[in-house]
């Protein structure tokens, strides 16, 4: 599934990383814990979070996770998205809860979770 | 190859940054990226605990042929019970942590798995310095 999918799947808005709308995505975490985030040993992972905080994309980077998802309508500040786009991530935000934004792509065939 | 970084306990937005250098220039040395990662997750967490409960510190990595050594010191208030704090689920940290998606009580469990050796030595009221091993030639550690 692609950056592009995921980002229609959830209705969401992709506020950086244009250039990773086709970067295919294999599995997703789903976390606000940033040790479950770095628990999480896949490739090619999207994180949805609620958490809305520097921590999540610095988390997210350390673990080569390139695609964030902020559920539940909230916007990350300016400077958050521009750390984002510095580390060459892609960041979307959806109106979904983060129940609802999982169940979408599980429904859109994305099924792999991590593993620990 | 040695790096050294200051890292304060008052300013969060430098909060992490010292691992993320250490992961690029473990990157930049063609370490494998499994490896690069599990040393990037323990400094990470090591560094949290550092900022959040040692009152920041000074962080080191240490490159050899066949491994990186890294040591995170502080002059914090030290862990009074070390067997408790490694513990699964074991926290002292405030909410306002929780807030920030640490305080799980997951650092050092998550540091004792991806690590090859750690070591803690601390005393109360003096500090507590981290020493964390990460082999090179070999593959990754099983995960338990
Ligand atoms: N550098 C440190 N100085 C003082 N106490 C520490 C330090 N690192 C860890 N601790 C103690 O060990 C506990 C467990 O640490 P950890 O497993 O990382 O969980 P968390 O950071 O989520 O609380 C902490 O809550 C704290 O009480
Ligand atoms: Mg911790």
């Amino acid at each position: 599934m692609t950056v592009a999918q995921i980002t229609e799947t959830l209705d969401g808005t992709l506020l950086v990383g244009q250039e990773l709308l086709g970067l295919e995505i294999r599995s997703a975490c789903g976390a606000d814990l940033m040790s479950d985030v770095m628990a999480f040993v896949k490739e090619n992972v999207v994180l949805l979070t609620g958490l809305v905080n520097p921590q999540a994309i610095r988390t997210a980077d350390l673990m080569d996770i390139k695609v964030i998802v902020f559920v539940r309508g909230k916007t990350p500040p300016k400077d958050m998205l521009d750390e984002a786009a510095a580390n060459g991530q892609a960041v979307i935000a959806t109106k979904h809860t983060m129940f609802v934004s999982c169940g979408k792509l599980w429904e859109a065939g994305l099924r792999s979770g991590g593993t620990r | 190859m040695k790096l050294r970084y200051v890292v304060p306990g008052d300013d969060l937005s430098f909060a992490g940054r010292a691992s993320a250098e250490v992961k690029r220039a473990l990157g930049r040395l063609g370490v494998d990226p499994s490896v690069v990662k599990r040393a990037a997750v323990c400094m990470y967490e090591a560094e949290m605990n550092m900022i959040i409960h040692g009152g920041g510190g000074v962080a080191e990595a240490d490159v050899e042929q066949d491994r990186v050594r890294i040591i995170l010191e502080d002059r914090g208030p030290g862990i009074p019970n070390l067997e408790l704090a490694m513990r699964e689920g074991y926290s002292t940290a405030p909410s306002w942590i929780r807030e920030m998606g640490f305080g799980a009580g997951m650092g050092l469990p998550n540091i004792q798995r991806n690590a090859d050796d750690l070591s803690i030595e601390s005393k109360v009221d003096e500090g507590t310095r981290v020493t964390i091993i990460i082999k090179l030639s070999d593959p990754p550690a099983e995960q338990p």
